[in-house]
């Protein structure tokens, strides 16, 4: 399938292409637009694709599967590399009126594509190993991304960054090592069908734990999140929300995967793990962000405590809690990107992220008010916005696998949610501004606010829309789920049909 | 670094081992060798050079950023993928253009194709990447010791 392929070349070409366009600023901004709009559109085309006919398989270089490096899209996977296209769209757009020049011309736009290159690399990837590879793509991408500036905080957060992500590609590594000296295969749809055969529980769960370890920490979970908010807030906005967005959810999409095509993540243990491991990421993340006070601060400990709720949908292994999940992954990532989008506006205007230094938007700009109150009111789950469903669903799976202790966290983070997002309401638009004399901040020009403003506005009729037609949405998540709890196409679209 | 035996030896020594890392790209085709292997040679060559006679006299000899080179490879590399995508219906599947069968079912002509071009690709990623790192170091050395400085 040509498609699968041209959803990693376009990345790798407007990569390269940006780079050798590196003097010509004018030029590698079109580029990098361009790029990303391509992106959108050849994963909107795999998208209709998939749908329409199921999942679909590539291999590269003619060698078949299982010997040869698989593509392979369901409809998880297609779902996740559309949302990527958005994401992809939205700050490529966004950068152009907040990234500093001097750091486009050292390789942000670059480094932007490579890191999408690494993203939509590990939703499409057939292979375990590969998945490795990627991983490590997009830890290259982020580190220079986040060491960009050259700040000494922005230094600081990134080896804080690598320095944690490094253990876990070695735990992932040492798992595969040890799979495939046990299996003899790394295809994850050949994995399917050679890991139930293995007598050797030890090696079973030795492996799962190994993953299970790696990709925790990929996405943040409790207790090893720690790189992210130690991170998230100090490179530029467009940096951190393209980040905020997909990063972790890669570690959560790894995470779905494994554990229901190669493992099953009712595996006594493992499931108790996750479990224990979702309700306290829920609660550590909005705890934690009750005491902050910078707005990308409080913004990145909320996105650990969502990761909660989504592990939650994969930890219950119910049918509905996976749907639930699914929901929650593409509801979370279009509400979190413009959050952080609209705290870059923020800064923008006051000059400041810190709660405490700012104040007076709703006066010099309601419609900011607006636009911020659409993704914030979704994160808490305020109906009829996407969270409610995404939250719902989440909760009602709990309750009928009767969790009840989990659907009160859950209940109870909602609540909690409310009080961090109301608090950057009160602080940052409500209360006058400390210093009067800025009251009125500082407007922004007129290209300024079409790049700035076009995505959020964008991202937040996606909000609305999956919040008023919640159908088609819940549908794919359906299919999708079904599709991950019953991988017979999948398997044989990776590996043909076998007798 | 002053040493006259070193800066006479790497005039003569540089030019040989980037020879020989060509060699070793070109034998990696079937044999032992290939464009990871044969990249990092000459990337010694050229740190060599730049330990004997300095960074700014090796980014002269190169003339082009070590960025820009280890970006043309992945470009070479993703345009010997695209070759077989094309052509053959597989991403990066091998091409060989001048290779033909012969009636009896034996392969006759010269087996250059797209294999060649991913491998000189990934030559020149391991050149521009290893001595983009190498040189930012060096000159951070060199601005930080004053004495060293050429």
């Amino acid at each position: 399938m040509v498609l699968l392929t041209l959803a990693l070349v376009v990345p790798l070409a407007t990569a390269i292409l940006t780079f050798l366009a590196r003097r010509t600023p004018g030029l590698q901004r079109g580029l990098s637009v361009a790029g990303a709009a391509a992106l959108l559109a050849v994963s909107l085309v795999l998208g209709a694709e998939v749908v329409a006919g199921g999942p679909i398989a590539a291999t590269m270089g003619g060698w078949p599967a299982p010997f040869g490096i698989t593509l392979v899209a369901d409809l998880l996977s297609a779902a996740m590399v559309v949302i990527t296209g958005v994401i992809a769209l939205a700050v490529a757009v966004y950068g152009l009126g907040e990234i500093d020049p001097a750091e486009e011309r050292i390789g942000h736009h670059t480094l932007l594509h490579a890191l999408l290159l690494g993203v939509t690399g590990a939703f499409l990837t057939g292979d375990l190993f590969n998945l490795y590879v990627w991983f490590e793509v997009m830890l290259i991408a982020s580190f220079g991304l986040l060491a960009l500036g050259g700040r000494p905080d922005q230094l600081d957060g990134a080896i804080k960054y690598v320095a944690l992500n490094l253990v876990s590609t070695l735990a992932f590594l040492a798992g595969v090592g040890l799979l495939y000296g046990a299996t003899g295969t790394l295809n994850m749809a050949d994995l399917h069908g050679a890991v139930p055969d293995l007598d050797n529980a030890t090696v079973v769960f030795t492996t799962a734990a190994l993953l299970l370890f790696a990709f925790s920490v990929k996405s943040a979970l409790f207790p090893v999140f720690f790189w992210l908010p130690a991170s998230y807030h100090t490179p530029s906005v467009t940096t951190s929300a393209v980040f905020a967005a997909l990063l972790t959810k890669v570690g959560v999409y790894a995470l779905i995967r494994v554990f229901t095509l190669i493992y099953d993540a009712g595996m006594p243990l493992i499931q108790e793990l996750l479990l224990v491991a979702a309700g306290l990421t829920m609660l550590t993340g909005v705890l934690g962000a009750a005491a902050q006070n910078d707005i990308r601060r409080i913004l990145s400990f909320h996105i650990i405590s969502q990761i909660g709720y989504m592990v939650l949908g994969l930890a219950l292994y119910t049918p509905l809690a996976i749907v639930g999940a699914i929901f929650y992954i593409i509801h979370h990532i279009v509400v979190k990107a413009n959050l952080f989008l609209v705290g870059g506006v923020v800064k923008k205007l006051t000059g400041s992220e810190d709660l405490a230094r700012i104040g007076g938007l709703w006066a010099a700009a309601p419609w900011l008010g607006v636009l911020f109150l659409i993704p914030a009111l979704s994160l808490a789950g305020i109906p009829p916005l996407s969270g409610f469903w995404a939250k719902l669903v989440v909760i009602k799976a709990s309750l009928e696998a009767e969790h009840y202790v989990l659907a009160a966290t859950a209940l109870v983070v909602g609540l909690l949610t409310v009080y961090s997002m109301s608090k950057i309401w009160l602080e940052a638009f409500w209360k006058p501004h400390p210093e009067p004399a800025r009251a009125a901040g500082r407007g922004l020009d007129r290209g300024e606010s079409w790049a700035l403003l076009a995505p959020i506005v964008g991202l937040a009729a996606i909000t609305v829309l999956i919040g008023l037609v919640a159908a088609p949405f819940y549908a794919v998540s359906t299919t999708a789920a079904d599709q991950l709890l019953d991988p017979s196409a999948y398997v044989t679209a990776v590996l043909g049909a076998r007798p | 670094m002053n040493s006259i035996i070193l800066t006479a030896a790497t005039r003569v020594i540089t030019p040989l081992m980037v020879a020989f890392s060509l060699f070793i790209l070109l034998r990696g085709h079937n044999e032992p060798g290939g464009g990871f292997i044969g990249g990092l040679v000459a990337t010694t060559a050229f740190a060599l050079y730049a330990k004997a006679l300095g960074v700014r006299a090796t980014r002269a000899a190169l003339r082009v950023e070590p960025a820009a080179i280890a970006v043309a490879g992945l470009g070479l590399a993703a345009l010997a993928g695209l070759w077989g995508l094309l052509a053959g219906g597989a991403f990066l599947e091998g091409m060989w253009p001048l290779l033909t069968t012969t009636p009896s079912g034996d392969k006759a002509g010269l087996p250059l194709g797209s294999v060649l071009l991913f491998d000189v690709g990934v030559y020149l990623v391991v050149v521009g990447s290893v001595l983009a790192i190498l040189f930012a170091l060096e000159e951070d050395v060199a601005a930080s010791s004053p004495e060293e400085a050429d």
